[in-house]
């Protein structure tokens, strides 16, 4: 991971909506020049509330946005020119062909037109035979397209995808991961927004975890990705016992209060579990299981435990 | 100044008439061929002139100024909704442009096709009945400023709205009873003295009085106070707007 100097830097960020609705508690956040970050939280976590602020859609409560040592507000036509932003909805104006509208938003965005940077974006996203076509009468996995072409018609140097998966087929979505390498490759700084921790993983170098609009963590995606790999085996004993016996002391076990219940934390994405080995020990040392099961620490555990290790 | 944004907007509200030709200028322009063939021929055979101009004559720049008003406020007031309705919006808001700058890419077409439907209007009117303008000027002027300030007026009405209930509210049921009480059709002085007394309080009366003053130097009203009423309206807009551009009205929570 490249530590290289903060494209984005967020300062004490805070939004009360009019209807008392506080969706970010101060937000303090730096995005590196040329990294993937994704957020991650559940629905209403203050996701888009953020992202709309640094876009200029929601006017912040207090606290401060640069880009690249710019203020949002004050210098906001050099902020915004920078910026790219494919909205989560498919917001677009049906009686439009593909070509005026992405031709449109580059314009809108101060640049002087340039047909053959739209004529080639328009090409890497497969939409080039699609450019006289009326936006309505595409299909919605072309329309995500259309919208991302409109982001990046004025070649900007951050892009925001918020939740760019929702409602995507697969093909679609390997194409935008393709994109977005390629982005990457060219030194665009990009911010996704996700519920998905398998998009998180696939994608990003850092992950930002959201919730109740505050920033609870933000971390490698490797050092993330540990803590949400991890899984649980939950034995259930016949006759409860008083200590772990010696045989299985190797397996870092947790024992119940009521002495029925053991359970061991691993990693299922490693090839070893050490499952079996575990179940072998266990008759050794004379232990007769009731039952057995396994849970994934998901997303809302590792909330818990953030918000627990925050209180 | 972003000006490659005010193309932009200007542009792509230019093409949204283009692909509705038929609803932006050919309705307004055969709505007025019909006003001239049953007010001016069939009604106004009957009324020979009035103060002197020919009735079919007399009746073109309230004619005018009817298909001006609401088709100004009709154009900015849908340009600026529709996007607001579709969620578009977002990208202009998104955009390094000012408030002023989408005010006059959305103001400008409007009151561009405006003037192209008056122009239209102008000709038609040609085809039934002998025109004089007596101070062209003038009659610019009073043109131009009416397209402006209508279509300032409409985009407010645009940004307000948040239905389409709303979008046609005012148009409907306050532009076009002023329009057609504000003497498009009569002299003010036909009047009874009472209602000449409440037409007074219209201010379409103003508009459409100095209009007809350019052309026949026929007037209900001074044309000084006529020229000072469209210009406060066009000033009261402006503040309006700039008032909106302050808060960042309906458009940014």
């Amino acid at each position: 991971m490249n530590e290289s100097k903060a494209i984005v830097s967020i300062k004490g960020l805070t939004k009360t909506y009019e209807n008392g609705h506080q969706a970010l508690k101060g937000i303090n956040l730096d995005i590196r020049e040329g990294e993937i970050l994704a957020l991650l939280g559940p629905n209403g976590a203050g996701k888009t509330t953020l992202i709309s602020v640094i876009c200029g859609l929601v006017s912040p409560s207090s606290g401060t946005v640069t880009v690249d040592g710019h203020d949002i507000i004050r210098d906001f036509r050099i902020t915004r020119e920078m910026i790219g932003l494919v909205p989560q909805e498919l917001t677009l104006g049906a009686f439009e062909r593909v070509g005026n509208t992405v031709a449109f938003s580059r314009g809108l965005f101060g640049k002087s037109p340039n047909e053959a940077y739209l004529d080639e974006l328009l090409e890497e996203l497969t939409l080039l035979d699609k450019k006289d076509s009326m936006v309505q009468q595409l299909s919605g996995g072309m329309k995500r397209r259309v919208l991302i072409a409109k982001a990046l018609s004025h070649e900007p140097r951050v892009l925001f995808l918020d939740e760019p998966t929702a409602g995507v087929d697969v093909e679609l979505r390997k194409d935008m991961w393709k994109i977005v390498e390629r982005l990457r490759q060219s030194g665009v700084t990009i911010i996704l927004t996700t519920h998905y921790i398998e998009e998180a993983e696939e994608i990003a170098d850092r992950v930002g975890v959201i919730s109740g609009g505050e920033l609870l963590e933000l971390e490698d995606k490797q050092t993330l990705m540990e803590k949400l790999g991890k899984k649980q085996l939950v034995i259930e004993l016949k006759n409860p016992v008083d200590s772990i016996p010696a045989q299985l002391t190797d397996y870092g076990l947790e024992l119940s209060d009521t002495g029925a219940k053991l359970t061991y934390t691993f990693d299922a994405r490693q090839e070893r579990t050490g499952m079996t080995r575990l179940l072998s020990s266990l008759s050794e040392a004379g232990l007769q299981v009731k039952d057995l099961n396994t849970r994934q620490s998901s997303l809302e555990d590792i909330f818990v435990d953030i918000v627990k290790a925050d209180a | 100044m972003n000006t490659e944004a005010i193309k932009a907007i200007y542009k792509a509200e230019m093409r949204r008439t283009r692909n509705t030709l038929l609803q932006s200028v050919a309705a307004p322009v055969i709505s007025t061929a019909l006003y001239f063939v049953v007010f001016g021929s069939a009604i106004g055979s009957r009324i020979e002139s009035v103060s002197d101009v020919p009735y079919g004559a007399f009746i073109v720049p309230g004619l005018m100024m009817l298909s001006l008003l609401t088709q100004s406020i009709s154009n900015a007031s849908f340009g600026i909704f529709f996007p607001k309705f579709t969620g578009t919006i977002y990208e202009v808001m998104s955009a390094p442009i000012s408030f002023f700058e989408i005010v006059v890419g959305y103001v400008g077409a409007a009151a561009t096709k405006s003037l192209i439907l008056g122009v239209l209007i102008l000709i038609t009117a040609t085809f039934f009945v002998d025109l004089r303008i007596a101070h062209p000027f003038w009659m610019i002027a009073f043109f131009l400023l009416t397209c402006i300030s209508f279509s300032l007026f409409g985009f407010i009405i645009g940004l307000w709205a948040d239905n389409f209930e709303k979008l046609q509210l005012i148009p409907s049921l306050i532009i076009t009873p002023l329009v057609f009480l504000g003497g498009s059709f009569y002299s003010v002085d036909m009047l009874p003295e009472f209602w000449q007394k409440i037409s007074l309080m219209n201010p379409v009366l103003y508009l459409i009085s100095g209009f007809r003053w350019s052309f026949f130097e026929v007037a209900d009203v001074s044309v000084g106070v006529s020229l000072s009423m469209i210009l406060l309206f066009l000033v009261a807009c402006l503040g309006i707007v700039w008032m909106m551009f302050k808060t960042g009205y309906k458009l940014k929570p």
